[in-house]
């Protein structure tokens, strides 16, 4: 199978970048998509230019790690599959794949399909802590929860932060990756106590990141590797809307993004 | 590579208002607000149907609610620019959010209705206001030579008889239809309430009522045009 891969290619944030069409030859259908970049680097190295970037980590799907857009499509045109999970047999011979970077204020640029999301991780830490019981392991069933609020809890919080929502978002906006992450705790008792908070906080950080608005069209969920429904948006305007009522501290803190990356010269 | 993840550094977090979450309930509910005037203006209109007599008592009415009449346009104008303020706010946010744009960038969820509403709503916003400049103030009365403060009823068939006019009429009906049916259910969503069982539901409800309400409005110019009502 022949493939040509036009890929963004940037040096770093501060360089221009541009596509660069790599014909590429596919031994193998059952190849991911990674393997085919692993396998047009190694011909890049050879020849002596530098190798397309991008992130990996697990490759099985459940670590977020990977993920770039594909003809316009983030994680590539197979539902609930991350980049690393799709197999090259879903593409025919001859096409063309662009691939592309998350595009978003919030994820600064890194190098050709890498980029910062570190956002994410503010947003998760703004959310602070969760009451627990430190000691021994409690009881299984010491905390009665029902099927459906456990599955719902579950289903939010498979989520694993890849960014793809705010990728595929129209606006650029993170109201799915936050609803989930308010949403698998809030829904639990585990994390009523500080359920108010941790929504005003969060929609508090999500927002000083410099995110897009949701405007509930569904496009994220469209491509999420993880399925997270739009349920978890919902979720997330609930809770804000009880917490930033029932707040009782007037000055809500967010932490300043920090969104600059040290370049060493190469 | 530095990857100290955030500083010590704080700041001020956005307001309810000022926060996106915030605004978007803010236009729920004067989305929800302004719908019901959708409605009961239907409701109002659809008398036209009646008879001459039926239309201008009808406004008649209207306009000697005083204090009452000048609370609901209050209402609705406060609705308006609210809705349209933060719509505004939010898309110049969401502009900002994405400085540099996709080469190709596919839909896979969402419908046209959905990606649309930014160019229905200053559409209907135009509409209003020519709406409002030919049958409240009178300022405009294509197809009339005056227009008549006490004979609604004429104005409406001498404006529709008009076929531009009609025809603009329609269009922006259609939009709103478009309007309608995403701004429906998401204003549910926007202020938290979405079910797995009963989501899906409202969103059918709301592409039939705006169906319903399209098509009643749509029914009168049509009604005009082809002589029905005269």
């Amino acid at each position: 199978m022949k493939l040509t891969l036009s890929i963004w290619r940037q040096k770093n944030p501060g360089s221009k970048g541009k596509f660069v069409s790599y014909p590429v030859e596919v031994p193998n259908g059952e190849m991911s998509v990674l393997e085919c970049l692993d396998v047009l680097n190694e011909t890049l190295s050879e020849r002596g230019e530098e190798p397309v970037a991008f992130e990996h980590d697990c490759r099985e799907g459940i670590c977020g790690t990977c993920g770039f857009m594909i003809n316009g499509v983030a994680h590539g045109p197979m539902p609930a599959t991350t980049i690393c999970q799709l197999t090259m047999r879903h593409f025919k011979d001859g096409e063309e794949l662009v691939m592309e970077p998350w595009r978003s204020r919030a994820f600064p640029f890194v190098k050709d399909l890498v980029v910062d999301r570190r956002s994410f991780d503010r947003i998760i830490q703004s959310g602070g802590y969760v009451s627990v019981s430190t000691g021994n392991v409690p009881d299984g069933n010491a905390i009665p929860i029902g099927k459906d609020d456990a599955d719902r809890s579950m289903d939010a919080a498979a989520c694993i932060g890849c960014g793809a929502c705010v990728a595929a978002c129209p606006n650029g906006s993170a109201a799915l990756f936050t609803g989930a992450k308010i949403a698998h705790l809030g829904i639990l008792p585990q994390g009523k106590p500080e359920q108010d908070r941790r929504a005003v906080q969060m929609v508090a950080q999500m927002n000083a990141e410099g995110f897009g608005s949701c405007t509930n069209i569904g496009e994220c969920t469209g491509v999420c590797p993880k399925e997270i429904p739009l349920e978890a948006i919902a979720k997330m305007n609930h809770d804000y809307l009880l917490g930033a009522w029932k707040e009782r501290k007037s000055v809500v803190t967010a932490i300043a993004p920090v969104t600059g990356w040290e370049f060493g010269e190469k | 590579m530095s990857t100290a993840v955030a500083g010590p550094r704080e700041h001020r977090a956005p307001s309810f208002w000022q926060s996106t979450n915030g605004k978007k309930a803010v236009m729920a509910v004067t989305g929800a607000i302004l719908f019901l005037f959708v409605v009961g203006h239907l409701l109002g209109n659809l008398q036209i149907f009646d008879s001459r007599e039926r239309l201008n008592a009808y406004s008649h009415f209207l306009k000697n609610l005083g204090e009452l009449l000048w609370i609901a346009r209050g209402t609705l104008i406060v609705c308006v620019v609210l809705h349209i303020v933060a719509t505004v706010q939010l898309v110049l946010l969401n502009l900002k959010a994405r400085p540099v744009g996709y080469k190709v960038k596919k839909s896979v969820a969402s419908n046209y209705a959905d990606r649309t509403m930014y160019w229905s709503g200053p559409i209907i916003l135009a509409f209003v206001i020519f709406h409002l400049l030919e049958f409240t103030a009178g300022t405009l009365h294509p197809g009339a030579p005056a227009f008549s403060e006490e004979d609604v009823y004429y104005n409406v068939i001498s404006g529709f008889r008009v076929w531009w006019v009609s025809a603009w009429y329609i269009f922006s009906m259609i939009l709103l239809g478009f309007h309608l049916r995403h701004g429906m259910w998401s204003m549910f969503q926007s202020l938290g309430m979405n079910h797995p069982r009963h989501t899906p539901v409202l969103k059918q409800a709301a592409l039939w009522i705006t169906i319903l309400i399209i098509g009643g409005y749509i029914s009168i110019p049509v009604s005009v045009l082809a002589g029905w009502v005269r």
